[in-house]
């Protein structure tokens, strides 16, 4: 393999990883405050819908952009009503969030565009277009760096650059922040903060609104920046998939980011396999290769990832008890 | 005596006025009236003892007080101020810091950060840190609370958990400190350390409410005690003019014997034999290292020593719970095989009882009813039915009989099992191994978080036990305990039998040492001293 096809397996890495990364940065902050958060895919969904279905009738990527968030935070917010205030059972409030989701995209997109669930086609200012860093071009002569720098980092959409910038700030806001300081301890004991003086409460919301919002941004880079709208099923498992990096990560963020990268990586020498003829076996069916993520992912959070233990009081709504 | 004693007013207007004044407090949980117009004084920089059953509403109070819950109705008065306290940082704003029974701490935080959680100065975390790190050391000088601040939570004693939670009082300006049951988890070198730090805090000026069903503690440490009864406040008094004999008795309604009644043992053949056992944990760390001993007849073996020591795996090993990795169990002269998941129930046709030392966890399924927990382990025996089905009439009639043998209360076999209190949900696991009729009964933690008034029976009917010839094995973490009950003692520290004493002669002092690991009364000893240098 000569330079040019390593690069652009990894230039489909970083773009494959993206909405993973999002939404398991998502989840972090979820479940670090102590709610396990099985409705990523669904919030990721609906946001999708959203942003294809807004940027399609205003022809504004912002405006689809601001759609998906804000769908995204009002199913969180549905979903943290139903596990923080009501103390509902977690793992059901996010598998009804995800069913919703399903149902609704499919519906609501029928029934206002008719065209099987699709959202129409978007014009040139209705997605985001990849943005070129500074002296790409004038650097892509440079042997090896150059390509490196036009290709690989240069050339995203602003979502993969808010996406590894939101590594940092995470990591940042986790261990240097008061916020963050009370984000863990109420994930890990929330009887603590509560004796505190703190609302345990009140941080489970903010965690899950800084949820919603991550998601909003993965949800719309499916549909209005990877994608030009919105298609059925879109997210097609990845917020499963990110929610399996976050475990896989033990719930910190800088180790989340490369085991997105893996499975982003696993996805794209996928799409590169395809058709391609091994030896012996000749071509793989494509089903076969298509398959391969998810069989990696099962099998690297069965044998490798060793004792995950989550954040202790994750799961559990808080009830003060006699 | 009489017990409904009224409150006397040995406590009159003290010389630094009163820290807390409670008047008339009143909760009800449902239908539970968990404080009754309570009235109670605590007097500034004294240390108060609250003395009272589980369930007598010592905690509700003191919840109260600290934010936790809101009380229905009454006035509270900090510094002679009227105070609402609606939620813990308001109590902290009032200068009123709690220790919980169960820490609040977060475990993977270290000491620092838990110090600081809640108290943060401002958003960003390093200038609150290395404040917290400055006042911490002031703090640990002043009142001799050695604790390192960058340790993890996990990763220290029980003992230095608890130092974290007063320092993490006094960091936020506590000028009362409530105590619950703080010495439940520790030592008796901790305990002591724990008075000292109490004693200094008192010198300081500062107020310690410490709640307790230890009257040992009371009678040594306090200045004053209050003693509540099912909700109510029965007495007041000073802790130089009564005796343990009249708390106990104020606590519970009526006499209570706090010593048992036994005579001497008169110990006949050999039951149960341990020969060089070895266990691990979970985590495959050895727990119990080359243990040994011989329990006879109608004697009482007590292992004493701080829990964590080995005594729950060697507990679990011996009834066939846990694996053990060498050594052999004898029973009555035959060899025991004890491995593999059917262990417990084999140990039990064998002829060895077992009462767990969590009873909640292990000796009932709580969900069930109080005659289905009552065959529960020996459901399998012809008495109770045949082939896969139960008799259910024998079940009944069986655990009828338990519970009018052990008085528990209430007398409902029907009832849910978690909806008894504690010490009558022991009552029926103890009916239930003792009415097996064992040749050997293993007993974890009789009494833990049982009444008074039950553990009296509880203790009788294992003396009574032993006095029809069997053999116990006791191991409780409630040092007074063993010492009543048990013929010998056995310490266990480290996984290591490290010492044999007689509870007619041996002082406290003597196990204590011994359960620290640290011998110099028995030359005996297999393990520690081996490690110390040769003379």
């Amino acid at each position: 393999m000569d330079l040019a096809v390593i690069l652009s397996i990894l230039d489909a890495t970083i773009r494959l990883s993206t909405p993973l990364l999002l939404a398991c940065l998502a989840g972090l902050y979820s479940e670090r405050a102590g709610i396990f958060d099985i409705g990523l895919e669904g919030k990721m969904l609906a946001a999708a819908f959203a942003a294809g279905a807004v940027a399609a009738i205003s022809g504004s990527a912002w405006l689809g952009l601001m759609a998906g968030m804000a769908v995204s935070l009002a199913t969180t917010l549905l979903q943290g009503a139903a596990a923080i205030t009501l103390k509902g059972n977690q793992l059901i409030a996010g598998v009804a969030i995800n069913m919703l989701a399903a149902g609704m995209t499919t519906f609501l997109g029928q029934t206002w565009f008719s065209q099987g669930g699709r959202t129409p086609a978007l014009s040139e200012g209705g997605r985001f277009a990849p943005i070129t860093l500074p002296f790409a071009n004038e650097l892509a002569g440079v042997p090896i760096l150059g390509p490196i720098y036009s290709e690989l980092i240069s050339g995203h959409y602003l979502l993969v650059y808010i996406a590894f910038i939101m590594v940092a700030v995470t990591a940042f806001v986790l261990y240097r922040t008061r916020f963050g300081l009370r984000l863990r301890a109420v994930g890990e004991n929330p009887k603590a903060v509560d004796t505190a003086g703190i609302s345990v409460v009140k941080q489970r919301y903010q965690a899950i609104i800084i949820t919603g919002l991550l998601c909003g941004l993965a949800g719309a880079y499916f549909s209005i920046a990877q994608g030009s709208g919105f298609g059925n099923n879109m997210t097609a498992g990845k917020g499963y998939i990110a929610l399996a990096a976050l475990i896989f990560a033990k719930w910190k963020p800088v180790p989340a980011m490369f085991t997105c990268l893996l499975f982003g990586f696993l996805d794209a020498l996928q799409i590169r396999l395809q058709n391609f003829e091994l030896p012996v076996i000749g071509v793989v069916p494509v089903q076969a290769i298509q398959a391969l993520p998810y069989v990696l992912t099962v099998v690297l959070l069965a044998g490798f990832i060793g004792k995950a233990v989550g954040p202790k009081a994750g799961g559990v709504p808080y009830t003060k008890e006699r | 005596m009489n017990t409904q004693r009224p409150e006397t007013a040995a406590v009159t207007a003290p010389a630094n006025g009163w820290a807390i004044e409670l008047e008339k407090i009143n909760k009800r949980f449902g239908a539970v009236h968990a404080n009754k117009d309570i009235d109670l004084k605590i007097a500034r920089g004294t240390i108060h003892g609250i003395v009272g059953e589980n369930g007598a509403g010592k905690s509700t109070l003191m919840s109260i007080l600290y934010g936790f819950y809101t009380a229905d109705s009454g006035t509270i008065r900090v510094n002679g101020a009227e105070a609402s306290i609606a939620d813990s940082r308001q109590a902290l704003a009032l200068g009123i810091g709690m220790v919980h029974q169960h820490f609040m701490l977060v475990d993977n935080f270290s000491v620092l950060e838990n110090i600081v959680l809640g108290a943060e100065d401002s958003g960003f975390l390093k200038p609150s840190l290395s404040r917290a790190r400055k006042e911490l050391d002031r703090l640990e000088e002043e009142y001799a609370l050695e604790v390192d601040p960058d340790a993890i939570i996990e990763d220290i004693s029980v003992g230095q958990q608890q130092r974290v939670e007063i320092l993490k009082a006094l960091y936020r300006g506590a000028e009362t400190l409530i105590l619950d049951e703080p010495t439940g988890v520790l030592t008796p070198k901790e305990a002591d350390d724990l008075f000292r730090v109490l004693e200094t805090l008192r010198a300081q000026g500062k107020t310690v409410i410490l709640i307790t069903h230890k009257l040992r503690e009371i009678m040594a440490i306090t200045d004053n005690v209050s003693v509540m009864r099912q909700g109510q406040m029965v007495a007041t008094v000073k802790t130089q003019e009564t005796s343990p004999e009249e708390l106990a008795e104020l606590m519970v309604g009526r006499r209570v014997l706090l010593r048992v009644d036994k005579t001497a043992a008169s110990p006949g053949k050999t039951l149960l034999e341990v020969q060089n056992l070895v266990v691990a944990d979970d985590m495959g760390v050895t727990r119990v290292k080359d243990v040994s001993f011989a329990i006879r007849a109608g004697e009482i073996v007590g292992i004493a020593g701080v829990s964590g020591n080995g005594q729950s795996e060697l507990l679990e090993s011996i009834t066939g719970m846990r694996d053990q990795k060498s050594g052999t169990v004898v029973l009555n002269g035959k060899p025991l095989s004890l491995e593999g998941d059917d262990g417990a129930a084999r140990a039990r046709q064998a002829g060895l009882a077992h009462v767990p030392e969590d009873r909640q966890r292990m000796g009932l399924v709580t969900t069930f009813q109080e005659w289905e927990n009552a065959i529960l382990g020996y459901h399998d025996k012809p008495d109770y039915g045949s082939g896969a089905f139960l008799d259910i009439a024998a079940a009944k009639k069986a655990a009828a009989d338990q519970v009018k043998l052990f008085d528990v209360r209430p007398a409902n076999i029907n009832l849910k099992s978690s909806l008894f209190s504690g010490g009558n949900q022991q009552k029926i696991v103890l009916a239930r191994e003792m009415e097996q009729d064992p040749d050997v009964l293993v007993i974890g933690q009789p009494t833990r978080g049982v009444d008074i008034g039950a553990i009296e029976f509880i203790h009788n009917e294992i003396i009574k036990m032993r006095d029809e010839g069997k053999a116990i094995l006791l191991v409780s973490v409630e040092l007074d305990e063993i010492r009543s009950l048990a013929d010998r003692i056995l310490v266990m520290f480290d996984g290591v039998i490290v010492g044999e004493a007689d509870p007619a002669t041996a002082t406290e002092g003597e196990l204590g040492l011994m359960m620290a690991g640290i011998n110099k009364t028995a030359p005996r000893t297999i393990g520690i001293a081996e490690q110390g240098p040769l003379p």
